[in-house]
């Protein structure tokens, strides 16, 4: 990415009155924006923090000057981040900041079998998009947010933030608690689940209801797509997960001698858990085992330190990824089985379609005549939901002040 | 059956009322606005704090709650007794009033930074727990009755609606569903509950179970009191200028640092009559003195001669000991062996005999306690805070290896003092170096307490030898 090309993006299609939107919850500059960290990223790792701006013509200004490779968004201060150094001590503080998670490919190097590190294809945003149905669900349906949008980090994972009032202004403690909720996946990959409450049988509600989703996932990519068992490697991480000695020898042994599928495998422990008698102990402990290893291998891994603290900075929508050239476009959580991101527009190719659609003159909503456009109003819609609740509750406000 | 009796009591009922405070439990809503004197106001909080800093050493000594509890208990049937409603013959409101006066005074305190809010907040936390926990019953309901805590209970149909779900979360041996009551609050007040997924949660909404219901009380407590520590700061710079007040606070504020010791001045030999002589001393240090004095002890030794600070802090600290102000001039004289009499009386032995208050002003001088040597500045100074780690290190194995001290001590002391908890970490080597009297982890000098004084180490070191030689004694004689 050259610079000039970054400098016409920033110009003529990055989309600072719908992100001034997004980050301010009404059309005219209210403190979420004016007290907002944004943070420039320049070549040579600089970073440059704590810029705030009126308005979105004066973002897109100093933007435009400076010319960062990225940036991030922060979270909303108890004074102007500009003037921090004039505010007195100690009283400079985070108040609020959209909740942010942030999933990354790199979390399930240790079971996906296609690519490995940076890389990312069609069939590994399968574990991305088993993720964002069971965030997505639960986090609607659990903890009863409405304003979520999905982001596209550029190239290996995707980003959520939530706007809603209540999730605006959770403390570090909360976000902790929620972070804790979602955390599933044991750190240590050998290391069993342990979600269920004690002497309990059922998995917890949120679970289980996540778990009716991702058993299909499982089949699908764990036994079919990445074959996860099909390797010694990859069976004996399996075999690992058996909390009983006796299946897991048996096991062992028979697909030490031939070489099968992941599905044969998946059902030959079927098999197994079905040669102890209905309700008894042992059976009982292998049919949850099962369901704790497919959660293991599906459940959501989320990097949790993106979502902890009001204070992390996270990189803004519509930014350029440096190495792929790719935009981080909106994603619509209905049809994300369906996204691609090697079809994501990048730079280049969007700076080819402006120059092939005619007069060559610059507008400031240019990205009207290229491929970003429904991304832009995915955002706008997403925009226009908050914005019209944030004016029916000062409506409503206003009438017990009459 | 007590309570039962005591509730069927009429006059136990007209007395309930009468109370200028009616619960034990304390939500500190509102200030104390009635007159107090000085001295009031200082041992309110003196006391408070000896309790919090107990909490707080606690907390960085990893006891287990049971042991928190206990210890806790212990400190506050020494210097906040708090009884139930129920309890006859001691004057309820007084201690009540106390515990009151004591909580906002500390709030002045430690309201200055985010540090030590956090830590205060944290500690009174703990103790409100463990209030909680150990109030009656009846009284306990009787307190969450008297505020809105702004639960909603859930409806039977709500709760049959939900059946499984709820059932998903219980653990073997809670109350059966069928008999338990469920409380609704938005999630974001039982963050607690949530991390460690115990409770169902819909539409942003946890339904509680009584069991829990204390999370919801203890995130009530603690997001007020977080709250009205901040506001206390802001008008903190009006506060300030109040001479009688601001340093009694900044004494208070430094609670924390090194707890808080007692008064160790009057001589405890004149007492049991074992005084100690001059050439008892060398032999003392060994065995019981802590590391600040033994460093003392040792730099005398080796360079004949110790800077003013260093003498005054030593000489306390023996004359307290037990070392008479003979046998205390005597040891100086022999220490100083490379000065002749003439300049010894000149220069030093004045000085002596004004710490015993047989010279000048005549005060008894109470000898320094942790927290004073802590914030000396370093020399001589506490040799967890003011030697270099690695320093520390090499001086911790060749001080007490021979009282059982191992390399393998070192890491969780060295961790202790990098997160600053000095007296915790000499509490520790305390606990190490006397394992052969019998001491365990986390007793501390007896009881669960810390080290605040160096005398109180001493002491308890010495005490400690004196009751096994004692019980030496006695099987001697009757076997």
């Amino acid at each position: 990415m050259s610079a000039e090309m970054m400098l016409t993006f920033y110009r003529r299609l990055y989309p600072f009155k719908s992100i001034f939107q997004w980050l301010n919850h009404s059309p005219t500059p209210d403190s979420f924006f004016v007290r907002r960290e944004i943070a420039f990223n320049l070549p040579g790792d600089v970073i440059i923090r704590y810029n705030s701006f009126n308005d979105h013509d004066e973002f897109k200004r100093q933007t435009c000057k400076l010319n960062p490779t990225r940036f991030e968004i922060g979270p909303v201060y108890t004074a102007r981040p500009r003037d921090r150094k004039t505010a007195r001590p100690g009283t400079f503080n985070p108040t609020h900041r959209e909740l942010v998670f942030d999933i990354d490919m790199t979390d399930y190097d240790p079971i996906r079998t296609c690519c490995s590190d940076a890389d990312i294809c069609k069939r590994c945003w399968a574990f991305i998009a088993a993720a964002v149905r069971v965030l997505d669900t639960g986090l609607r349906e659990q903890f009863g947010y409405v304003h979520l949008l999905w982001v596209y980090s550029g190239r290996r994972g995707i980003h959520l933030w939530i706007s809603d009032k209540e999730a605006m202004g959770l403390t570090d403690d909360q976000r902790k608690a929620i972070v804790g909720w979602l955390t599933v996946v044991p750190k240590d990959e050998s290391k069993r689940l342990n979600v269920r409450a004690f002497g309990s049988r059922a998995l917890p509600a949120s679970l289980q209801a996540a778990l009716d989703h991702l058993a299909v996932v499982f089949t699908d990519l764990i036994l079919e797509d990445q074959d996860c068992f099909g390797s010694t490697d990859g069976y004996e991480a399996l075999l690992k997960l058996i909390p009983d000695a006796r299946v897991a020898e048996a096991l062992r042994e028979h697909w030490a001698s031939s070489s099968s599928s992941s599905e044969t495998k998946w059902k030959d422990f079927k098999t197994q858990i079905k040669t102890y008698p209905k309700g008894s102990t042992a059976r009982a402990i292998l049919t949850e085992a099962m369901e704790d290893i497919i959660l293991q291998y599906t459940y959501p891994r989320l990097d949790e330190n993106v979502s902890k603290k009001r204070n992390h900075l996270l990189k803004a929508p519509f930014c350029v990824h440096p190495k792929t050239g790719r935009v981080c476009v909106p994603v619509d959580p209905e049809k994300i089985e369906e996204f691609d991101p090697e079809k994501v527009p990048t730079v280049s190719q969007l700076l080819g379609e402006l120059d092939s659609g005619g007069d060559g003159d610059e507008h400031h909503s240019d990205w009207e005549r290229t491929s970003l456009k429904p991304y832009v109003d995915m955002l706008d819609r997403h925009n226009a939901a908050i914005m019209g609740e944030v004016r029916n509750e000062k409506r409503e406000a206003g009438d017990l002040s009459w | 059956m007590f309570k039962i009796e005591a509730r069927d009591d009429p006059k136990s009922q007209v007395q309930l009322h009468e109370l200028e405070y009616p619960h034990r439990l304390n939500f500190y809503d509102k200030p104390p606005l009635y007159d107090v004197s000085i001295e009031e106001f200082e041992t309110s909080a003196l006391d408070r704090l000896r309790i919090l800093a107990e909490i707080e050493s606690s907390r960085v000594r990893n006891r287990s709650w049971e042991e928190t509890k206990k210890v806790t208990g212990d400190q506050c049937d020494k210097y906040l007794q708090l009884k139930s409603t129920l309890a006859v013959g001691v004057d309820r409101d007084a201690q009540r009033r106390k515990d009151h006066l004591g909580h906002f005074v500390l709030r002045l305190a430690f309201c200055r930074s985010e540090e030590l809010r956090r830590r205060f907040v944290q500690a009174e936390m703990t103790l409100f727990k463990v209030r909680y926990e150990t109030d009656a019953s009846t009284e306990r309901e009787a307190f969450l009755r008297s505020r809105d805590f702004n639960w909603v209970a859930v409806e039977q149909a709500e709760k049959e609606k939900y059946r499984e779900q709820l059932i998903s979360y219980q653990s073997k041996g809670d109350t059966p569903f069928e008999n338990d009551k469920y409380y609704k609050v938005r999630w974001t007040r039982v963050p607690d509950l949530v991390d460690k997924r115990k409770v169902f949660l819909h539409g942003g909404w946890a339904y509680v179970p009584s069991r829990d219901q204390s999370s919801i009380v203890y995130d009530e407590f603690q997001a007020r009191l977080e709250k009205a520590m901040i506001i206390t700061s802001r008008y903190m710079p009006r506060l300030d200028e109040d001479m009688r007040i601001g340093g009694i606070l900044d004494n208070l504020s430094q609670g924390f640092l090194a707890g808080v010791s007692g008064e160790w001045s009057a001589s405890p030999a004149d007492m049991n009559g074992d005084a100690i002589k001059a050439e008892m001393v060398d032999e003392l240090a060994n065995k019981h003195f802590p590391m600040c004095m033994r460093n003392s002890h040792q730099k005398l030794r080796m360079d004949h001669r110790l800077n003013h600070f260093g003498r005054l802090q030593y000489g306390l600290f023996l004359k307290v000991l037990g070392v008479s102000v003979e046998e205390s001039i005597v040891f100086w004289r022999k220490s100083f062996d490379r000065i002749n009499d003439d300049t010894f009386n000149k220069m030093y032995k004045y000085n002596i005999r004004h710490s015993y208050g047989l010279e000048g002003k005549r005060a008894n001088y109470p000898a320094k306690n942790c927290q004073q040597i802590l914030t000396s500045g370093g020399d001589p100074g506490c040799p967890y805070r003011h030697f270099s780690p690695e320093n520390l290190q090499s001086a911790l194995l060749s001080t007490y290896a021979p009282l059982g001290l191992t390399s393998n001590d070192l890491p969780e002391l060295m961790k202790t003092v990098k997160d600053g908890h000095y007296h915790v970490a000499c509490t520790r080597v305390f606990e190490i170096t006397h394992g052969s009297s019998g001491v365990k982890k986390g007793e501390g000098v007896g009881g669960g307490e810390s080290v605040t004084h160096p005398n109180q180490y001493a002491k308890r070191s010495m005490d400690l030898q004196k009751e096994a030689e004692e019980k030496v004694a006695q099987m001697m004689i009757t076997s």
